[in-house]
């Protein structure tokens, strides 16, 4: 282990690529190659799944439905998290520590738990099958999670950055604007990618909260499998496609990545 | 950081309180509503106190539901974080392929969760998937389909795969963040390796540790998606965990009453734990 530390590393890369390579492998097959015969790489190679994804409204849309309701909740989760962890990291107040505790304590909550009351309540105040229900049910759990991270960047900054501005003549909220964020503009990108990961991946309020209007692309997927049998190829294309986006935010935020997984403390 | 006492600060905080507080409170209160009272349609509800809390506490599904949980959990931590702490300790700290390590060590956690359920369903399909022809090929008789052992095996490969990465990416961040000053040290001084490990390493990892262990037992505590559309619960209840057992009461039975203690029940469960690591954790924050 000594002379080869690279060796663990990469056996765990080509672990985790497997599946996915299988599951990029299945979407260029036909259906009948995918059933009639085990093949390591396509032979009869065809783009027939793709093609058809990018051009059936009902596949497409679901993507569209599944980055909207996600946009609006990184936007609105961030937005509400950076003043409150802002208060959390500078001020003491009256229940701070058990507001900050009750707020972590939505992340803990099962999503099985608040499926059901979500739908009731959604239902009720006329916003079911709208991507905003979607984006507003997830900020349960991004929102404490934002706040949660921006506390722990905001907490590395030192107080007297707040002090010297204030000496200098800045307003609070032209302080907080023009230093104080783009101070912890790391911290905010940090924040957003979690926020747009736990919302992209989350699948079963999204799915209970929509019906045809503004149903995910992970729900299209669930349903094609169940109702149009086995069409694998198809599923496989669309689960590459969900892919894409996480691999496209990963790679603008790779140089903070390792600092936002410790929420920003270490 | 020394804070000032400010009572407005109470009006930043408001914007979020009142966002997560429709969400968690009004459906919270839902939950508790039906598992207090009876219905028999018709949205007319009588008072059953605690009834439903006795006949869930005391049924054998939900105590063989909550033991299958309380395993599979305590397999995941038993793996996950001695072997996360592992490719931690082997990965590159500089260089160029740093970059290239992160970002294929972060894929499997931004792939939506019944599209990792599907994944490794079709991964490991012993006819087509390579996984499931790989066992076979090697005589060993695996379907998980049938069988519960194997069910189980690729339950926990597939949770292994998806969040290991957590684990890495968070003692990672905790491991570039000591200052060479401590290894030149630790030269100096003739360390070996398990000494670097033991008082260098550890201890400015127990702070990541303690977070990858609470965020680990907290989302492999409520699986659910990746589950249902790997194996479905089955075969049989083999590997049906909490919240696929509470959505099958939920919304398959549409037994409010009983579904609603459970939710509690379970949601003390996970509270109590995080409440105890999160105490342990801010404890050592404030030392």
């Amino acid at each position: 282990m000594k002379r080869v530390p690279w060796l663990i590393p990469t056996l765990y890369i080509l672990f985790l690529m497997l599946p996915i390579y299988w599951l990029i492998n299945m979407s260029f097959k036909t259906t009948n190659e995918i059933l009639g015969s085990f093949t390591l790489w396509p032979r009869d190679f065809t783009f027939d799944n793709y093609i058809k994804i990018f051009t059936d409204p009902t596949w497409y849309n679901g993507y569209i439905n599944s980055i909207t309701y996600v946009v609006i909740n990184t936007v609105l989760s961030v937005a509400v998290a950076l003043p409150a962890a802002y208060a959390f990291s500078r001020y003491r107040f009256l229940g701070d520590k058990h507001l900050f505790f009750w707020l972590l304590t939505n992340r803990m909550a099962p999503a099985a738990v608040f499926a059901l009351p979500f739908l009731q309540l959604y239902s009720a105040v006329g916003l079911f099958d709208t991507p905003i229900a979607v984006a507003l049910a997830h900020t349960l759990f991004n929102i404490p999670l934002a706040v949660w991270i921006l506390e722990g960047f905001m907490s590395g900054v030192p107080k007297e950055l707040d002090e010297t501005a204030y000496v200098d003549g800045y307003s609070f909220w032209g302080f907080f604007f023009k230093i104080f964020v783009p101070t912890i503009a790391a911290g905010i990108g940090v924040a957003a990618f979690f926020c747009f990961m736990f919302s992209w991946v989350e699948l079963l309020l999204a799915k209970t909260l929509t019906s045809v209007a503004a149903k995910p692309i992970a729900a299209t997927m669930t349903r094609t499998a169940s109702t149009s049998g086995y069409e694998l190829g198809l599923l496989a294309a669309a689960g590459t496609l969900t892919i894409v986006p996480g691999a496209f935010v990963i790679y603008f935020v790779r140089n903070y990545i390792a600092k936002g997984f410790a929420l920003g403390r270490v | 950081m020394n804070k000032t006492v400010n009572q407005k600060a109470w009006f930043f905080v408001l914007p979020v309180v009142l966002l997560v507080a429709f969400n968690a409170i009004i459906p919270l209160m839902t939950v508790v509503n039906f598992s207090v009272q009876e219905t028999f349609g018709d949205n007319v509800f009588f008072w059953a106190g605690v009834q439903w809390f006795e006949q869930v506490l005391q049924s054998p599904r939900f105590h063989a539901a909550l033991g299958r949980q309380l395993l599979f959990t305590a397999i995941i931590l038993l793996i996950e974080i001695p072997l996360g702490l592992a490719i931690a300790l082997t990965m590159p700290r500089k260089g160029p392929w740093v970059s290239v390590c992160l970002v294929l060590m972060a894929l499997p956690l931004l792939i939506p969760w019944n599209v990792v359920g599907a994944m490794w369903n079709i991964f490991a399909l012993p006819d087509i998937g390579f996984l499931g022809r790989l066992i076979n090929g090697l005589g060993i008789e695996y379907n998980y389909t049938r069988q519960p052992f194997s069910a189980w095996f690729t339950m926990v490969l597939m949770d292994v795969w998806h969040w290991t990465s957590l684990v890495v990416l968070l003692c990672y961040a905790g491991l570039v963040s000591i200052p060479d000053a401590y290894y030149q040290a630790a030269k100096v001084d003739g360390a070996r390796p398990w000494a670097v490990f033991r008082y260098i390493q550890l201890p400015k990892l127990k702070y990541v540790l303690t977070i990858a262990i609470l965020l680990r037992f907290m989302d492999s505590f409520m699986i659910y998606t990746e589950a249902v559309v790997l194996t479905g619960g089955g075969p049989g209840n083999a590997t049906t965990f909490l919240s696929i057992d509470l959505q099958k009461i939920a919304l398959g039975q549409f037994d409010l009453g009983p579904a609603g203690a459970m939710s509690i029940i379970y949601f003390l469960i996970i509270l109590f734990f995080s409440w105890l690591f999160y105490t342990l954790m801010m404890k050592d924050e404030a030392r």
